[in-house]
């Protein structure tokens, strides 16, 4: 009787405690792949390692509350020395990402090792901080975690169109006056709540690919910033949930990996079957436009026929087409697609007549080109472009 | 408004050791449209991003009427270069325009109706209210350039510091473009132009700067447009024949005409 309750007690503060991680997660990391600054939470979470070792060092206890604040001032500080190396002097910007994770999550190493040696550190388990242990969880963890998420959502609502402005023209928003290195200094610390917020579940090592493939895959969606920012939410969110409860339901399944592969399927079906942006919508769109214009080409010679014979309608045999045509594909399809259009119609065997209709489109398309709009522009795409 | 609209004096701006602008003085008199010309490299843009504050000078005073830039932010309207921002950015065309009105707007306040309402006159100054849903990727560069104007026109001041506008701009948009500045200037405001095409700076404009780290020459174009200030800019190589274009300059094209042949 009592195993199923717990169980469920521990699933439950699990997936509550996943959802917001991925909700946080979600909303930042859209702003960080926006600007550019995707390895930025990489290295911050790296270097929130170090924090990690020292706050439990330095108190000797598990809390979470001290070993956030720990994570959190030295992934900030972590943040902070990339944006400096890299302004300040002529690494560039990847390199100083790269040194600063690596030598920041080295020192993190070396004091686990540390701590492991200790009596009292076998006890602390800080090593599931590596990949996260969402099992672990408990409800004053999710506590810590959800004010921190609400003051990193808040945030974010209240400094919209600030932080839009930052994302997209950093340098039109200074000449107007708002105050810009303020705000991404704001959104840098917001990143670090975020990624803060889920060191114990994902883990240092994987947690920048929750803040990037949600956000990835809501970018493949929308085209606006609003609803980017609620799919990634979203996103971050199922992954989280879904990726924590299998992992803590399972013995010695890792987290963080787990929720990473649940984003990354989500991100594969974004980059695969988003409407607009998506990879099979590009192929069919360049199949059909190839097609398109197959068939226009043709029609055009038909039409050259058309104007040169005193019956426009007359019908020519495919093979005369065939000649006018420079490629080595045959004028079959083309012809086909024509007449399934109702432009062109087979009269017997082998000859081919325009239609009313299609005389009618072939003048609109041929005969008055405007200036500036090549031919089949309009039909291929309905007078958009 | 008569007076000066920009003084610039002594300004010196180096980056790390090279100095990009040196000792530059300036007095922009209200109600002209100035072309800043000079070669790659000239300091053209930093001229620019001084006067507005971006980036800091090493030495020298930037007044925008009479006043530090701080306080006078409302009177300038500011376009940048079109290649200096991700044009991807997931937002809309009337999204863009509204931010030249989030100064005004302040703190925590979103754009409404009123902000949308003169979003869309903006627009409509440079024939893109079709565009205004659009998502900015699906625009070509022409029309990118016309949404950055728009955007500053929302910004409604009186200065305005244009940073390349004409830029991949086919020939038809760049003559609208320039009878829009020139509409800008009738109604008494200061419009500063970084410009490339020699040729057309007579035709379009009326007073011309030329630079190349400094000031080399300012004033009206009959005074300051000469051979012997062209050949001191560009170091002797003018990309420019002067005595070229006798006949009168064609009918200006409006936008709106010309918005179909992007």
């Amino acid at each position: 009787m009592t195993l199923p309750f717990v169980l469920d007690f521990t699933l439950r503060t699990v997936a509550i405690g996943a959802a917001v991680l991925g909700i946080v997660s979600g909303t930042l990391g859209t702003y960080a792949v926006l600007r550019g600054q995707s390895l930025l939470g990489d290295a911050i979470s790296h270097a929130a390692l170090p924090g990690i070792a020292v706050a439990f060092l330095l108190t000797g206890v598990r809390s979470p509350v001290v070993l956030v604040l720990g994570a959190a001032a030295a992934g900030w500080i972590g943040a902070l020395l990339v944006l400096q190396i890299s302004k300040q002097t002529r690494i560039p910007y990847d390199a100083s990402l790269g040194l600063v994770l690596s030598v920041f999550f080295g020192f993190g190493m070396v004091l686990l090792t540390f701590i492991q040696r200790l009596p009292s550190g076998n006890q602390a388990g800080l090593d599931t901080f590596l990949f996260g242990q969402a099992a672990a969880l408990l409800p004053r963890d999710v506590v810590v975690m959800s004010v921190l998420g609400l003051i990193a959502i808040s945030a974010t609502i209240l400094l919209w169109k600030e932080l839009k402005l930052l994302a997209f023209d950093r340098e039109f928003g200074a000449s107007i006056g708002l105050p810009m290195r303020a705000l991404d200094v704001t959104l840098t610390s917001l990143l670090v709540f975020a990624i803060v917020i889920g060191l114990q579940t994902v883990g240092v090592v994987l947690m920048s690919a929750i803040l990037i493939a949600p956000a990835a895959a809501a970018r493949q969606w929308s085209d606006r910033l609003g609803r980017i920012v609620l799919l990634a939410a979203l996103f971050g969110a199922a992954a989280g949930v879904t990726g924590a409860v299998i992992s803590a339901s399972t013995p010695r399944l890792p987290t963080g990996p787990t929720i990473v592969l649940c984003a990354g399927a989500i991100m594969l079906v974004s980059l695969l079957a988003a409407p607009r942006r998506g990879l099979l919508a590009a192929h069919v769109r360049s199949r059909r436009s190839h097609r398109n214009l197959r068939e226009l080409g043709v029609l055009e010679d038909m039409y050259t026929l058309a104007r040169h014979h005193e019956d426009p309608l007359h019908p020519h045999p495919a093979v005369v087409l065939r000649t006018m045509t420079s490629g080595p594909e045959s004028v079959q399809p083309g012809l086909r697609g024509l007449e399934r259009r109702g432009w062109a119609r087979r009269v017997d065997g082998d000859l081919w007549a325009l239609t009313d209709s299609g005389l009618e489109s072939a003048h609109a398309e041929f005969a008055a080109p405007v200036a500036g709009e090549a031919p089949g522009v309009r039909s291929l795409h309905g007078g958009r472009r | 408004m008569n007076g000066t609209a920009i003084e610039v004096r002594d300004l010196t701006v180096a980056y790390r050791d090279t100095p990009v602008l040196w000792d530059v003085d300036l007095d922009l008199p209200a109600g002209v449209l100035m072309a800043i010309v000079g070669p790659n490299g000239a300091g053209k843009t930093t001229l620019i991003k001084a006067i507005l504050g971006l980036v800091e000078p090493a030495a020298g005073l930037v007044l925008v009427n009479g006043s530090p830039y701080r306080s006078e932010r409302r009177a300038v309207a500011y376009v940048p270069q079109r290649g200096s921002v991700d044009w991807d950015f997931p937002t809309s065309v009337l999204d863009v325009v509204m931010m030249g009105m989030y100064g005004r707007l302040g703190w925590l306040r979103r754009p409404g109706k009123a902000e949308r309402e003169a979003g869309m006159q903006a627009l409509e100054k440079v024939a893109m209210a079709d565009f205004a849903g659009r998502q900015i990727s699906q625009l070509s560069g022409g029309q990118q350039q016309r949404v950055f104007l728009a955007r500053a026109l929302a910004q409604d001041a009186s200065i305005y510091l244009m940073d390349e506008p004409f830029q991949g701009v086919d020939a038809t948009t760049e003559r609208a473009i320039v009878v829009l500045l020139q509409e800008l200037r009738s109604q008494g405001n200061t419009v500063a132009v970084v410009h490339h095409d020699l040729q057309t700076v007579p035709e379009y404009f009326d007073w011309v700067l030329l630079l190349n780290v400094r000031r080399i020459a300012a004033g009206t174009v009959a005074e300051a447009f000469t051979d012997e200030n062209l050949r001191a800019t560009y170091g002797g190589r003018v990309p420019y024949l002067r005595g070229t274009s006798a006949e009168p300059p064609p009918e200006p094209f409006r936008l709106d005409r010309a918005s179909g042949l992007e």
